[in-house]
C-alpha cells in the first residue's frame, strides 16, 4: 500500500449557518490506524465526525476518501462510499422496533443479494465477534447500555466496512466493560484490517488504543495539536492539551 | 487489508476446502476467494470431522487463499464448533494472525438463546386474557381519573404542583388552534343536514322545518360528537405520542424520581384543558353548524333569514343545550384521560409511539360514539 491517507481533510471549515464550529481543519488518517478526535466538551468533535461520515457538508475545504473528493461526487457515489463506512453512534442508535439480529441484518438485506440463511449466518458471526450471540432475538429496550453499544458495533460491521467511526464508544460504560470494548476494537482492527476513527475523551482508552489524532480547541475553534494521544501527553507544550491529557483543572478559569 | 473491491464474483475462484485425515493429525487445505458478499461460502458439515480421531489436532494450509473477509471466518467458526463437539483441537498457530484473532473472539459452542417472544395461545385463553386486561384497563383509567380529580381539587385549594403555564399551553393548543378545523367540519355538517332535509321536506311543503332539523341535530348530537371526534384525532393523538415519547426518553421516570406524579403534572393539564375548551368548542360548533344550514336553506328554499332563525330558536329548549354541554365535558375528560393513559402505557420504541398515537385516536373515536349512545338512552329515560 502507498502512503496515501485513506481519509484526508484540507483546510475544512464546519459551520451551522453563520455559527462556525471549527475552522482550518487539516488531517490525514493513515490506513489501518486508530485516529482519535479529542477535545473538551462542545469543541465540535461530534460535528467533525458527522462531517466525516457525510452528514454535514463543510462550508469550505476539501474532504477526500482514498483520494476521491467526497463532496464533489453525486449522491449515488456518496452512498457507494458510505457503504465502506461503519458507524457506531453514541447511544448505539439501534432501530428500536427491530430485534438485535434484524438490526444487523437490515444493511445486508438492503445492499446485498444474499439469501436469508446466508444473512443469518453472517449476522450470527458479527454478533459472535462482539459476544452478543445470545441477544440475537432480543429488542434494544431489553438489553443494557453496554450491550447496546456492542450490538451497535456489530451493526456497524455488517457490510464489512474498511473504515469504522466510533462516537464516544466507552461513554457511560464501567471501566471493565470499557476496557473489554477497547480490546475488542483492537482485535477487530487487527483482524479486519480496518481503519478506525474514534471520538472520545476517555483518556485511558485513548492512550491504550489510538495511534494518531487531532485535538480541537473550543475557544479558538481551530485544531491546536496533531499526534497520538500518548505523544501529546508526553511532548505537547500547548497548555490546553497538557491540561486535558493530565486531567488538570484550567486554573485561569476559562471554563 | 485483505478485501478487494475490484472484481465481481465471476472472476474469482470459488472458495474450496479439502480435509486430509491422518492418524495423529489432519490438515485442512483452503483455497480460492472467501468473500462474504459473494454468498457462496460453504458450510462445514456437521459430520465433516467424523474420520479424524478424537484428541488429535487439525492444522491449516492457507497458502492458496487469494482473498478473504468475514466469509472465511464464518466457515472456520462452523469448523471450530464441529471440532469442539468432536473433541479435535485446532492448531490456531497455522492460521494467519488476523484470522486467528477474529476466530478467538467467537464462542466454541452455541449458547442457549432466550425463549422466543411470540407464544401462540389457545383461542379461549386469548379471549379470557383480553377480557381481563380490558377490565383491568377500565380500573386503571378510573384510578387515573380519581387521581386527576384529586389533583384538580388540590389545585382549586391552591396546593397542587400543577403549573399554570402548562395548562395555558395545553388550552391554547386544544382551544384557539382548533377553531378552524372545528368550524369547517361543523359548517359542512350543518350544510349537509340542511341540504338532505331540504330535498325531502320540500316535497311536503314543510321547508321551514329544515331550520328545526338542523338546529336540533346540531345542538343535541352533531356539534358535540363531531367536535369530540376531531379533538380525539387532533389532540388525543398528540397527547399519546408526546407522553409515550417521554416514556421512551425516561422523562416520566425523571418526573417520578422528583416526586412529581405524572397524574398532576401531565394528565391534569391535558384533561383540564380539554374539559375547559370542549364546551366552548361545542357552542361554537353549534353556531357555525346552524350558520351552514342557514346558508344552504336561504339559497335553496323560499325562506327569510328572520323566519329561519325564529324557527331554529323555537325548536330546542335550554335543556337540550345543557345536555350537549354536559356531553361535551364528558367527551373532553374521556379523550384526555384515555389518550394520556395510552401514552403512559406505551412501550419504549419508536414503533410503540406510533401504536400509541393510533390507539389513542381509535379508542377516542369509538369511545366518544359509545358514550354518546349511552347519553341517548339516558336522555330518553329522563325525557329531555
Amino acid at each position: 500500500m502507498t502512503d496515501q491517507p485513506i481519509l484526508s481533510m484540507q483546510d475544512v471549515t464546519l459551520a451551522f449557518g453563520p455559527k462556525i464550529i471549527q475552522k482550518n481543519i487539516t488531517l490525514n488518517v493513515r490506513k489501518g490506524s486508530i485516529f482519535a478526535v479529542m477535545g473538551g466538551s462542545g469543541c465540535g468533535k461530534s460535528t467533525l465526525l458527522k462531517s466525516m461520515i457525510g452528514l454535514l457538508r463543510p462550508t469550505t475545504g476539501a474532504y477526500h476518501v482514498q483520494g476521491d473528493n467526497y463532496w464533489s461526487g453525486t449522491e449515488a457515489e456518496r452512498t457507494e462510499v458510505n457503504h465502506r463506512f461503519g458507524v457506531l453512534f453514541q447511544s448505539g442508535a439501534l432501530w428500536s422496533s427491530m430485534t438485535i439480529g434484524e438490526n444487523v441484518a437490515l444493511p445486508l438485506q438492503m445492499f446485498t443479494d444474499l439469501k436469508p440463511p446466508v444473512i443469518r449466518r453472517l449476522v450470527e458471526l458479527k454478533l459472535g465477534f462482539v459476544g452478543m450471540l445470545q441477544a440475537i432475538d432480543l429488542y434494544p429496550s431489553e438489553i443494557s447500555g453496554g450491550m447496546r453499544k456492542r450490538a451497535g458495533l456489530a451493526r456497524a460491521m455488517a457490510l464489512d466496512p474498511d473504515i469504522l467511526f466510533f462516537d464516544e464508544p466507552s461513554a457511560g460504560l464501567d471501566p471493565i466493560t470499557s476496557a473489554r470494548l477497547d480490546d475488542l476494537i483492537l482485535n477487530l482492527r487487527d483482524g479486519l484490517g480496518a481503519t478506525i476513527v474514534i471520538v472520545s475523551h476517555e483518556l485511558s482508552s485513548l492512550f491504550s488504543i489510538a495511534d494518531d489524532g487531532i485535538f480541537l480547541d473550543a475557544k479558538t475553534k481551530i485544531p491546536i495539536a496533531h499526534g497520538s494521544p500518548r505523544d501529546l501527553r508526553d511532548h505537547c507544550d500547548e497548555p490546553q492539551v497538557h491540561a486535558f491529557m493530565h486531567r488538570e483543572r484550567d486554573e485561569k478559569g476559562s471554563n | 487489508m485483505q478485501q478487494s473491491r475490484v472484481s465481481g464474483p465471476e472472476t474469482q475462484a470459488a472458495p474450496q476446502w479439502q480435509l486430509d485425515t491422518r492418524d495423529n493429525a489432519s490438515i485442512l487445505t483452503l483455497s480460492g476467494t472467501w468473500l462474504a458478499r459473494t454468498g457462496n461460502i460453504p458450510a462445514f458439515p456437521e459430520n465433516g470431522l467424523a474420520k479424524a480421531h478424537k484428541g488429535t489436532q487439525l492444522s491449516f494450509d492457507t497458502a492458496h487463499i487469494t482473498d478473504w473477509d468475514t466469509g472465511l471466518i464464518a466457515f472456520l467458526w462452523d469448523l471450530k464448533r464441529v471440532g469442539h463437539d468432536a473433541d479435535i483441537a485446532l492448531d490456531m498457530q497455522s492460521l494467519p494472525a488476523p484470522v486467528r484473532q477474529l476466530l478467538q473472539l467467537l464462542p466454541d459452542a452455541p449458547q442457549d438463546a432466550p425463549a422466543p417472544h411470540a407464544k401462540r395461545m389457545p383461542v379461549l385463553e386469548k379471549i379470557g386474557q383480553s377480557s381481563i386486561s380490558s377490565l383491568e384497563e377500565v380500573g386503571t383509567v378510573s384510578e387515573l381519573a380519581a387521581l386527576t380529580a384529586k389533583g384538580a381539587f388540590q389545585a382549586v385549594r391552591g396546593r397542587s404542583r400543577m403549573r399554570f403555564v402548562d395548562i395555558l399551553a395545553n388550552t391554547a393548543d386544544a382551544g384557539p388552534y382548533a377553531l378552524l378545523i372545528v368550524g369547517v367540519v361543523n359548517f359542512l355538517i350543518g350544510a349537509i343536514l340542511a341540504f338532505v332535509g331540504a330535498v325531502e321536506l320540500q316535497k311536503f311543503a314543510a321547508g321551514v322545518y329544515v331550520a328545526s332539523l338542523v338546529g336540533i341535530a346540531m345542538v343535541r348530537e352533531m356539534a358535540a360528537v363531531m367536535t369530540a371526534i376531531i379533538m380525539a384525532g387532533r389532540t388525543g393523538g398528540s397527547y399519546a405520542a408526546r407522553i409515550s415519547t417521554m416514556q421512551g426518553n425516561e422523562e416520566i421516570d425523571a418526573l417520578n424520581v422528583f416526586g412529581i406524579t405524572p397524574s398532576t403534572y401531565l394528565i391534569l393539564p391535558a384533561v383540564l384543558s380539554l374539559v375547559i375548551t370542549m364546551p366552548f368548542l361545542y357552542l361554537y360548533g353549534c353556531l357555525i353548524g346552524i350558520l351552514g344550514g342557514f346558508i344552504v336553506s336561504i339559497s335553496m328554499l323560499d325562506l327569510t333569514p328572520a323566519g329561519y332563525f325564529h324557527q331554529t330558536f323555537i325548536s330546542f329548549g335550554v335543556g337540550q343545550f345543557v345536555f350537549g354541554f354536559v356531553k361535551s365535558i364528558v367527551f373532553g375528560a374521556f379523550i384526555g384521560l384515555t389518550s394520556c393513559r395510552i401514552g403512559l402505557k406505551a412501550g419504549r420504541s419508536a414503533a410503540d409511539v406510533g401504536i400509541a398515537a393510533t390507539r389513542a385516536v381509535v379508542v377516542g373515536i369509538v369511545g366518544v360514539i359509545a358514550i354518546d349512545a349511552i347519553f341517548a338512552v339516558l336522555a330518553d329515560v329522563i325525557g329531555i
